[in-house]
């Protein structure tokens, strides 16, 4: 009875921190512009059903998939064995879906074969990162915490699994010892193997196979909290954000409405524009971002197929558009904390441009969109480039000289460079 | 196959006058315009259409930037300047249906320009000539033969990525009973050749190689004949990649325009 309270409470517990978490992190999000993505939701819905479900974009490199489909299919699966866990926890049962007989040994048994495929994923995994060190998982915003932020994940899946296949093996022997409570029920391709690792005291092995019981539940308990302070957040975010995503073509960038009326009433002069909104033209910091742009800064899990991809940091540039979304979630999270602190309108000083992503970073990007097209979960760094360059350029007016140049020659003949209006027919004519 | 074209090519103004219509506005762009290399591109579209007896006209010096490099560098104001200057042109002459020579005015006016009130059914050449080529108005001959010369195509950026036109490119090469052979970064997956996002007019930031040398040592790997473009930005950059790399003697680099263009003998 103590340990159903005590049960019931912990999970009480990570579940209104795991709101609270979540809350804030909302908020955040919608400290960003409004940006309207409910047009088409059946296209949204399809293209969440197969980009985040279904996992479509992951298959272009197809080792690294289907490790990851392992895995994620193990996560997903082996939650129905979570439920199992809770009920038990709940009302001190044992295997309270044991009276399903044949289906009860396939889902335990599948669930076990799934355990070690995620367990040998998150091996394989962690040898990619830490001795075989692709390149991919490197770069300078891959310092030492995003690092230990993947191997912490991957580590606590091994983990996981480990202690439900420790506990399945040690249930296995009490079954057949006939020990009271252990009501025979489930079937264990795997953990049979684990058996007779395992002392055989029947104390030692109820120690074993609580122990390994509430090292499970209360490790997923726990792994949900750290999902907010973590890349693994994309576990749950992946969803809304492909539903969200940019359906448009990638090729096209937003036209921005303030300057649409600002140019209508220049070029006439009857045109009244409607009440100008105040705020700036592109983006200075991260309230200056759409809430899209927010939304994938905390989906981004830092695999890093967009910087792979980026013709910029492939020869060697400054920029790397996994930075740029790291960087958003910092700055993000920084201005959250000093909300927390002082409330809305605290000015630190600081700004994502300067203060996080450098000029020379935006400027090296060529909208060639191949990050975008990388990205498996749809997020789109290109979009914040733009904002920031659009700041730069129309707020500031800070930009290359050669680019305010070729800006000069474009308002001044209507052509990037400096060719008279006059001569723009003369490829037709006889030379 | 002189380099000059021996008709007249028509400018709206002129078709007005005569109270004619054009079935399509030839949107040449700037590059096509003003560039020397891309002039050429421009001529064989033109050399093209009136092959097949298209009624067409260009806007002339009537026509201005698009825009996209101002937009694509953050100047929103400029790039709707041009955008509402060129739309009020368009919508003037009543214009339907515009093929353009240049992915980037592609992109711009099919995707960018509706939203401001200008909106037309956009092709770029590379579809055109798609087009003419299923309707049996285009063939490979009478010309140079391509007959197994290996060719590669790079694909642009906002033409493939930006606007997922992969195929109208590679449909005109397949007429051609050349080799096509793929790089290894192609169609969505394809490597920028450095010129987009107004990087065209800057230097390029430190780093250790510029994007077209990247570009072209990819190229180069298919040991081809001929590198098939389709944008006079990379057009610029894969042709100075070449040179760059004592290559230019050995390897062509042609638009996809150029190529049908010389298969006809036009």
């Amino acid at each position: 009875m103590v340990l159903q309270i005590l049960f019931i409470a912990i999970t009480l517990a990570a579940v209104a921190l795991f709101s609270y978490n979540l809350k804030k992190v909302i908020r955040n999000i919608r400290i960003g512009k409004a940006a309207d993505r409910t047009d088409q939701p059946q296209k949204r819905f399809m293209t969440m059903v197969k980009v985040a479900l279904g996992q479509t974009k992951m298959f272009f490199r197809p080792v690294p998939a289907f490790l990851h489909l392992i895995v994620y299919a193990g996560f997903i699966i082996i939650n129905i064995e979570v439920l199992e866990i809770m009920i038990d926890g709940v009302f001190g049962t044992h295997r309270i879906f044991g009276g399903l007989g044949p289906v009860y040994n396939f889902l335990i048994g599948s669930f076990e074969i799934l355990a070690l495929g995620v367990w040998l994923g998150c091996v394989v995994f962690l040898i990619r990162r830490n001795v075989l060190k692709l390149k991919r998982f490197s770069g300078v915003e891959m310092t030492s915490w995003p690092r230990s932020d993947a191997n912490y994940i991957l580590i606590t899946e091994i983990l996981l699994m480990t202690a439900f296949l420790l506990m399945n093996a040690a249930d296995t022997k009490l079954q057949a010892m006939g020990a009271s409570h252990y009501t025979a029920a489930g079937s264990f391709p795997v953990s049979q193997y684990l058996s007779n690792l395992l002392p055989n005291s029947e104390g030692a092995l109820i120690a074993i196979e609580r122990g390994c019981w509430w090292f499970h539940i209360i490790g997923i308990l726990a792994f949900l909290n750290y999902l907010p302070y973590s890349k693994h957040f994309h576990i749950l975010f992946a969803f809304p954000n492909t539903y969200f995503s940019n359906l448009e073509p990638k090729g096209e960038f937003t036209n921005m409405q303030s300057v649409t009326n600002e140019v209508k009433a220049m070029l006439d002069p009857s045109f009244s524009p409607p009440e100008a909104e105040a705020g700036k033209f592109g983006a200075k910091d991260v309230n200056d971002l759409s809430w899209v742009n927010l939304m994938n800064a905390y989906t981004c899990t830092e695999c890093g197929r967009c910087t792979s991809v980026c013709p910029a940091n492939i020869t060697g540039k400054l920029l790397s558009p996994r930075k740029i979304m790291m960087d958003t979630r910092d700055r993000l999270e920084e201005v959250g904390k000093n909300i927390d602190k002082t409330g809305n309108g605290f000015d630190d000083g600081k700004s994502l441009i300067d203060s996080y992503i450098s000029r020379e970073e935006i400027w090296a990007c060529t909208s060639c969109n191949a990050c975008t097209q990388a990205c498996p979960i749809n997020i789109d760094p290109l979009s914040i480039i733009t904002e920031l360059r659009r700041y730069a350029v129309m707020e500031e007016s800070q930009a290359p000289a050669s680019i305010n140049a070729m800006l000069g020659n474009i308002e001044n003949n209507g052509a990037p460079w400096k060719y008279s209006p006059a001569d723009r027919l003369n490829w037709a004519k006889e030379s | 196959m002189s380099e000059q074209l021996n008709f007249e090519v028509p400018t709206m103004a002129e078709m007005i006058a005569k109270g004619e219509e054009p079935e399509i506005l030839f949107w040449v762009g700037c590059a096509g315009s003003y560039d020397e290399r891309a002039q050429k591109t421009t001529r064989d579209i033109c050399k093209i259409l009136h092959h097949v007896g298209i009624k067409y006209a260009v806007l002339g010096t009537e026509e201005s930037c698009t825009g996209d490099p101002a937009k694509r560098a953050g100047n929103e104001f400029l790039f709707q300047m041009q955008a509402m200057t060129n739309i009020e042109v368009l919508n003037g002459y009543n214009i339907k249906k515009i093929v353009t020579g240049c992915p980037h005015c592609f992109n711009t006016i099919k995707n960018e320009y509706p939203g401001l009130g200008g909106s037309y059914e956009v092709i770029h050449h590379t579809q055109l000539i798609q087009d003419l080529i299923n309707d049996g108005k285009l063939k490979a001959e009478g010309g140079e033969s391509f007959k197994g010369k290996k060719i590669t195509y790079h694909d642009p950026c906002y033409l493939g990525r930006g606007n997922d036109v992969y195929e109208a490119p590679r449909k005109a090469l397949e007429v051609l009973d050349a080799q096509l052979v793929e790089m290894k970064r192609c169609k969505s997956n394809g490597l920028c050749c450095g010129a987009g996002g107004a990087q065209m007019f800057k230097e390029p930031e430190k780093g250790n190689k510029d994007i077209n040398i990247e570009r072209i040592e990819e190229a180069l790997e298919t040991q081809p004949q001929v590198i098939a473009a389709s944008c006079p930005f990379c057009m610029t950059m894969l042709s100075d990649g070449v040179k760059m790399k004592d290559q230019d003697k050995n390897v062509q680099v042609l638009d996809i325009a150029e190529i049908t263009a010389r298969a006809n003998g036009l």
